[in-house]
């Protein structure tokens, strides 16, 4: 293939990807590795590399809008960056000592809890507020409010110490695979911290950046980042993720939703074999 | 910075919250604007002068020195043309969210909330150890 024909391609998907992740609230970089290794043979090292700086520019993106809407706890967010920066340069270094092969079974088995998750029940109502919050997010100054129909609402944040042990963790996957982790992240604020589930989303958003970029630094020195793939990506994903914001209010999501979710199964199944057969 | 707004009493101790909201919002969107333009410039070179060359991402090579290190890439520029330009970009990109926590240091300063400021700097001094120094060989 030409590089010409390429860039087209990647370009291509990246924006399908991009406009599904937004309008799914999945994150569109999530079938770009896959979608790369897979279908085009690209090895699994540049491909991780492309996805996590295209992770970065859909984040700054949606963080951008929902900061100015008031929905990010940025307190919340900047406590929990210690975590997932510091996992994410674990991740990253694993990332290095790891076969790829080893790489594609975890990417695989990341991409089927996903869905799994995603089929899950969230909680819509924010926390009572008679539950008192804990010494350290009173300390912290963590509870915050968010805005809604009926005027600003307040909620309460619990469990610091198991949230930021879980932030680790999703900046450990992310260093690790290239992805935004914001599943895991939405779960750690939205199920354990007891954050309501937009602001938990907002917030998530407004960290993947940072996670994204500290271990985008390791990357960069490993020779991951290539100019001429991660173009493509980058500005196919950001292209989608702008339409796909666009058009969320009056499109129904959940059969799309479905669609996607399938979509990212049979990925992760594929990942999964090609992993443990050699092929990646 | 004598402003009525920074007269109100709500601002004695630096910015409000809805300001620190709005500045580090437009911080992010100018940093994203900014690189994509900067990628989409290197982009029309790169595959005017390379378009019809066979790709080779089927091995792992790794990339040159020239774009390895943070230094280097700016530099590159003039001898890399297309591909430098992107890189040039990316690493914009990579930039923004440093910047915002950068932005973040200064404006919990000014709240004078310490315990924050002091998460923020170890968040920033991660970022920065990582993107100069860290995995380079």
């Amino acid at each position: 293939m030409t590089i010409l024909g390429l860039t087209a391609v990647v370009l291509g998907v990246s924006l399908a990807a991009g406009f599904l992740g937004a309008l799914t609230g999945l994150g569109g970089g999530v079938v770009i590795v896959p979608f790369l290794t897979l279908a085009l043979g690209v090895d699994i090292r540049y491909a991780i590399g492309a996805s996590l700086v295209s992770v970065i520019a859909t984040s700054s993106g949606a963080a951008s809008a929902y900061v100015k809407e008031g929905f990010s706890n940025i307190r919340v967010g900047m406590f929990l960056e210690v975590g997932t920066t510091l996992g994410a340069i674990a991740g990253a270094f694993l990332a290095a000592v790891v076969s790829p092969p080893v790489i594609a079974v975890v990417f695989g088995s990341v991409l089927i809890v996903n869905v799994f998750f995603s089929f899950a029940k969230h909680s819509d109502a924010p926390s009572p507020l008679p539950v008192p919050s804990d010494r350290l997010t009173a300390r912290l100054r963590l509870d915050g409010e968010y805005p809604s129909l009926r005027g600003r609402v307040a909620y309460h944040v619990r469990r610091v110490p198991a949230g930021l042990g879980l932030m680790s963790v999703a900046g450990a996957l992310s260093g690790l695979l290239g992805i935004g982790s914001g599943a895991l992240k939405v779960i750690a604020m939205d199920r354990v911290m007891g954050i309501p589930f937009k602001v938990s989303t907002a917030t998530s958003n407004f960290m993947i950046g940072v996670t994204a970029a500290s271990s985008a630094g390791i990357y960069l020195h490993r020779g991951y980042i290539d100019p001429g793939l991660t173009m493509p990506v980058m500005l196919g994903v950001l292209a989608g993720s702008v339409l796909g914001t666009r058009v969320l209010v009056r499109t129904p999501t959940r059969h799309l939703r479905l669609l996607f979710d399938v979509v990212i199964f049979l990925l992760g199944v594929e990942m999964i074999f090609n992993g443990l057969t050699g092929k990646l | 910075m004598d402003s009525p707004e920074n007269s109100r009493p709500e601002s004695g101790h630096g910015w409000t919250g809805d300001q620190v909201d709005r500045i580090i919002s437009n911080l992010l969107r100018l940093g994203l604007v900014l690189s994509a333009a900067v990628v989409a410039v290197g982009a029309a070179i790169y595959l005017a002068r390379h378009g019809n060359q066979a790709t080779a991402y089927r091995v792992f090579r790794g990339e040159p020195p020239d774009f390895r290190l943070v230094e280097n890439i700016f530099t590159a520029g003039t001898r890399f043309r297309g591909r430098g330009f992107i890189m040039a970009g990316l690493l914009l990109l990579i930039a923004t969210p440093v910047a915002r926590v950068a932005f973040s240091v200064l404006a919990f300063l000014r709240q004078r909330d310490h315990i924050f400021a002091a998460v923020t700097i170890f968040v920033l001094a991660v970022l920065l150890f990582s993107i100069f120094w860290l995995g380079v060989r």
